[in-house]
């Protein structure tokens, strides 16, 4: 397939696309662009949930002593580390942020391998890109699988659930809240939810990638840009789990 | 990309980027232990107003490592990267106003 097109008027100036405004290229410049308006968005719904935090009272007692409240008289905010204790193998064992931690290092090592990724890419070793572009996405793969037992685990509960106002409930919805105050589990299921989504949006993007780096389009096009691209796109994903690590779980 | 000699050879650059990925690599990954010690190691009684803050301080020190190395901002030129970190700092404003008005609605609902 030919894809050569002659211009009349040759583009040179620095809009027209002749040359590159900020020394970047129009795609890594858009990746940018888009980066900030999502980072906006992530920023917006953490900042709501500190909203909502500040709106209910806190739990006043010693931290070791934490339980769910019982009463929708005194609905405390619970304590996310007493939440999130459970470890897929060990029922019933009290593994505060353990896995929630496993997670973390879990994307951040698929992080490290996209970098790799790029760096081989700038050295155009289609070899070594495919390696780190395989890891890459297995980790991403991986961290979902993470975040489904998760989800399965918080809307589940525990074994006893808790008895408020006189009714046990066990674990969350839409509906009903075992861990404390309704909002805590929307704002769960939203926040996480919406990072899971673009968890899932970088897996895609990844695997579409890894695709044309096997099937040489890059070595073709003589650049391997586009995994920079794509890997901007997936360390902002890691970056925006660092404030949800931080700001729902350990905060 | 980055600005790398041009007396160096591809094998060596390779090397240069391999210690940079491992350093951050090794920032991030001491940073988050830290965070879990203080998360559990932290004594009962005490403020976790000061907690807190050395939580977000190591955040922001973890996400800068990430944008400037990983995202490679930090060898990008000036303006780009003035476009890209100056919008945060409306998030600054919208989190103390923000934050702010969720205390006072708590009051609101406790002692109206």
């Amino acid at each position: 397939m030919s894809s050569t097109t002659t211009l009349t008027n040759p583009k040179l100036s620095e809009w027209d696309g002749g040359q590159r405004p900020m020394k970047a290229t129009y795609g890594k410049l858009m990746m940018w662009f888009f980066l900030v308006s999502d980072a906006f968005t992530f920023a917006s719904l953490l900042i709501a949930y500190g909203v909502v935090r500040f709106m209910h009272p806190a739990y006043e007692g010693a931290y070791s002593q934490f339980e769910f409240a019982t009463s929708s008289d005194n609905f405390y905010w619970p304590i996310p580390e007493k939440v999130f204790n459970a470890f897929p193998g060990l029922h019933g064992v009290d593994a505060p942020l353990m896995f929630v931690g496993l997670m973390t290092f879990i994307l951040i090592l698929s992080s490290v391998t996209m970098v790799l990724a790029v760096e081989a890419g700038e050295r155009k070793s289609k070899a070594e890109v495919e390696k780190w572009m395989l890891w890459t996405i297995v980790g991403g793969v991986t961290f979902l699988g993470c975040q489904a037992w998760e989800w399965s685990h918080f809307i589940h509960g525990t074994d006893e659930g808790v008895i408020r106002d006189g009714v046990q409930i066990f674990g969350a919805n839409l509906h009903v809240n075992q861990y404390g105050p309704q909002l805590f589990a929307d704002f769960f299921f939203f926040i996480t939810g919406f990072h899971g989504v673009h968890v899932t949006s970088g897996v895609i993007i990844n695997i579409v990638i890894f695709y044309n780096v096997v099937m040489g389009t890059y070595e073709e096009r003589g650049s391997y840009e586009m995994i920079e691209k794509g890997g901007l796109y997936w360390h902002f994903v890691d970056l925006v789990w660092v404030f949800v690590f931080t700001f729902f779980y350990l905060v | 990309m980055a600005h790398h000699d041009a007396t160096l050879s591809p094998e060596e650059i390779k090397k240069a980027k391999m210690k940079t990925v491992i350093k951050v690599t090794a920032i991030l990954a001491a940073v988050t232990i830290i965070e879990f010690i203080f998360a559990f190691a932290w004594p009962d009684g005490s403020s976790r107003f000061i907690l807190n803050i050395l939580f977000v301080g190591m955040t922001l020190l973890k996400a800068g490592y990430i944008i400037m190395e990983f995202m490679h901002l930090g060898h990008e030129v000036g303006p780009l990267k003035f476009v890209v970190l100056f919008p945060m700092l409306f998030l600054v404003w919208l989190l103390v106003a923000l934050f702010q008005e969720g205390g006072a609605i708590l009051d609101a609902i406790q002692n109206w």
